[in-house]
């Protein structure tokens, strides 16, 4: 965990760590397991609030909890700029992370895969690897995709790849 | 194109009977004729050669196996026509993967069986197989038209889809159990599988099919500075399964950071894919047909043309369960390997005898078995030959916490998804 920044780390201490290693085909152990999914989620969201540092919106998909779905938005220069955010639990999860993908982003940076995909292989797969399986979807969401979009965005928009929607900004303002 | 060739010809003839002035006849008839020529050309062109039935040994121009079938009379395969009972599934269909199929078409491999999700792009065109024509067209659809004109006797079955979804997981695990093909054949419907994706949750995935189907595979990677890469033979239960160990790569043996330039996430080369793509359908070609030595892990660092190799042993903790049992039926089944392994001991000694190799020892050689460690201990003990590295790290021990049931509003799940949901409202 050094070089990370002392912020994120106080975060990552407090979003509460899963025991279950189930993962979509383990039948009820994946039910127990998604349980500490949504604690860990609930707990992630709760602060980033009381933080007035609220940063993204996810639920799932469909019943089983394989797919998700929701939106992610980072504030540079004092303006909002918001992105859909989606996944696939894969079936050999937790041992491998979550493909956290920006699809309107796809194509837009050289740090994605296919599909939107954000990479995240040097700074946060060995994270998750050493960290299996206490380290769920909320995990993934501080470690992966928060430092993605800090390092990105501002790039993304200062070379002008991506320009800023007024209303976003003002209607979906929380 | 025929068809508006034909057109052309129609065309020209109605011409030529509206028109009075007989100076304009000639060019139309030589219009006539090239229109003609270009319609043979474009046949010859698309003339595809016919199924043939069996594979045949004859020296000739029109063979397409001529050269393989003397592989037979080189003694270095006992019987090459059986390369048409097996079947391989190809998961992945890049650089490694479109070319590893190309080379087992040309080889005429029974069946191939080929999964990937992508599109063919422009930043493709760096590697080999696939044509700037084909841009657009899925990796599947686009090798499928390529492989069936190369060898139409190879049986081609193509799967758009991802298979570290949970659908496509399924569909993964039906089609390499699916055996219409060779339905005598023991096993599942494939022969070998060979993993040539570009991440570590894909071959995590085929990891567990095969572990879970005790499906024989080979891994195969070439890394993101292009210039290393690695096969490696994965036996369930025997070898160590992809999850026993972090992922090894191969050292590149020049400081990383002057390799690694920010912000660009994959190099790729047509060379290094290529001797990749190679030396792991040799591997194929030597497991499917039986001769010489398979490698269990074959290294290749193309800065300093460096080939390790090396054996690993499963892990006797390796968190993946269906590794685990297949560990068990490895070990229960000792007994019977050890009996097969003295008769074939056996035969060679009494064929030995019977013309022996060398009259004297003079240096008192002799081949000693290698030692097999029942229990298969963990002999993973972060001891790996030079030049070779771990991708990732292992997961740390930690103190499993106290089961304690708490039942009630908190723990249920539909009460959970709803307190998400009143967070996500605000």
């Amino acid at each position: 965990m050094e070089g990370w920044d002392p912020n994120t780390k106080s975060t990552l201490t407090q979003i509460p760590l899963l025991t279950i290693k189930a993962g979509p085909r383990d039948g009820a152990a994946w039910t127990q397991r998604l349980k500490e999914e949504y604690k860990a989620l609930i707990a992630y969201t709760s602060m980033n609030k009381s933080k007035d540092n609220d940063w993204f919106r996810i639920s799932a998909a469909n019943p089983e909890g394989t797919r998700w779905k929701g939106k992610c938005w980072y504030v540079h220069n004092l303006l909002k700029y918001e992105f859909d955010l989606q996944f696939d639990v894969p079936v050999t999860y937790p041992s491998t992370a979550p493909e956290l993908e920006l699809p309107e982003l796809d194509g837009k940076t050289e740090k994605m895969y296919r599909g939107g995909k954000i990479c995240l292989t040097v700074h946060f797969k060995p994270l998750w690897a050493k960290n299996c399986p206490r380290f769920g979807i909320a995990h993934a969401l501080c470690l992966g995709l928060a430092p993605w979009l800090a390092a990105e965005i501002p790039v993304l928009v200062d070379s002008g790849m991506i320009k800023h929607k007024d209303d976003v900004a003002t209607s979906s303002e929380s | 194109m025929e068809a508006e060739l034909k057109e052309l010809v129609n065309d020209l003839h109605s011409l030529k009977k509206s028109i009075s002035n007989p100076s304009h006849l000639a060019l139309i008839d030589k219009m006539h004729l090239h229109a003609e020529n270009i319609a043979t050309l474009e046949k010859s062109g698309t003339t595809r050669r016919s199924k043939v039935k069996d594979m045949s040994a004859e020296v000739i121009d029109s063979n397409p196996y001529s050269r393989l079938m003397a592989l037979q009379r080189m003694g270095i395969v006992n019987n090459y026509e059986r390369i048409r009972e097996f079947s391989v599934a190809i998961v992945g269909i890049g650089g490694v993967g479109s070319v590893a199929a190309e080379m087992l078409t040309r080889c005429g491999i029974g069946r191939l069986l080929l999964y990937d999700y992508d599109k063919v792009e422009l930043a493709n065109m760096n590697r080999l197989f696939f044509r700037p024509e084909q841009v657009g067209m899925t990796k599947t659809d686009a090798a499928v038209q390529t492989l069936s004109e190369i060898n139409p006797d190879v049986v081609l079955e193509s799967y758009t889809l991802n298979i570290t979804t949970v659908e496509g997981f399924d569909t993964f695990m039906s089609s390499l159990t699916n055996k219409s093909f060779q339905p005598a054949k023991s096993g599942s419907g494939v022969d070998l599988v060979l993993s040539c994706v570009d991440n570590y949750e894909a071959r995590m995935v085929v990891n567990q099919a095969c572990n879970e189907l005790n499906q024989t595979w080979m891994e195969s990677g070439v890394s993101e500075d292009a210039v290393s890469g690695h096969i490696q033979l994965l036996i369930p239960g025997e070898t160590a399964c992809f999850a026993c160990v972090p992922p090894l790569v191969v050292a590149s043996g020049i400081d990383e950071r002057t390799l690694k330039r920010e912000g660009v996430c994959a190099a790729s080369l047509p060379t290094t894919m290529g001797v990749v793509a190679g030396l792991l359908v040799q591997n194929t070609l030597k497991y499917l047909l039986k001769f010489g030595q398979v490698s269990r892990y074959l290294g290749y660092n193309a800065l300093k043309d460096y080939f390790p190799t090396m054996e690993m042993k499963p892990n006797s903790q390796c968190s993946n369960a269906a590794c685990l049992e297949r560990q068990k039926e490895y070990i229960l089944a000792k007994p019977t390997r050890d009996a097969a392994a003295k008769a074939k001991a056996d035969k060679e000694v009494l064929s030995a005898a019977q013309n022996p190799v060398h009259a004297d020892n003079e240096w008192n050689i002799s081949v000693v078995d290698d030692e097999e460690v029942a229990g298969a201990s963990g002999g993973n003990s972060g001891v790996l030959p030079e030049g070779i590295v771990h991708e990732l790290p292992v997961a740390d021990e930690y103190p499993k916490p106290p089961v304690t049931e708490t039942v009630g509003p908190a723990d249920d799940l539909e009460e959970l998804r709803r307190q998400l949901e009143a967070l996500n409202a605000d």
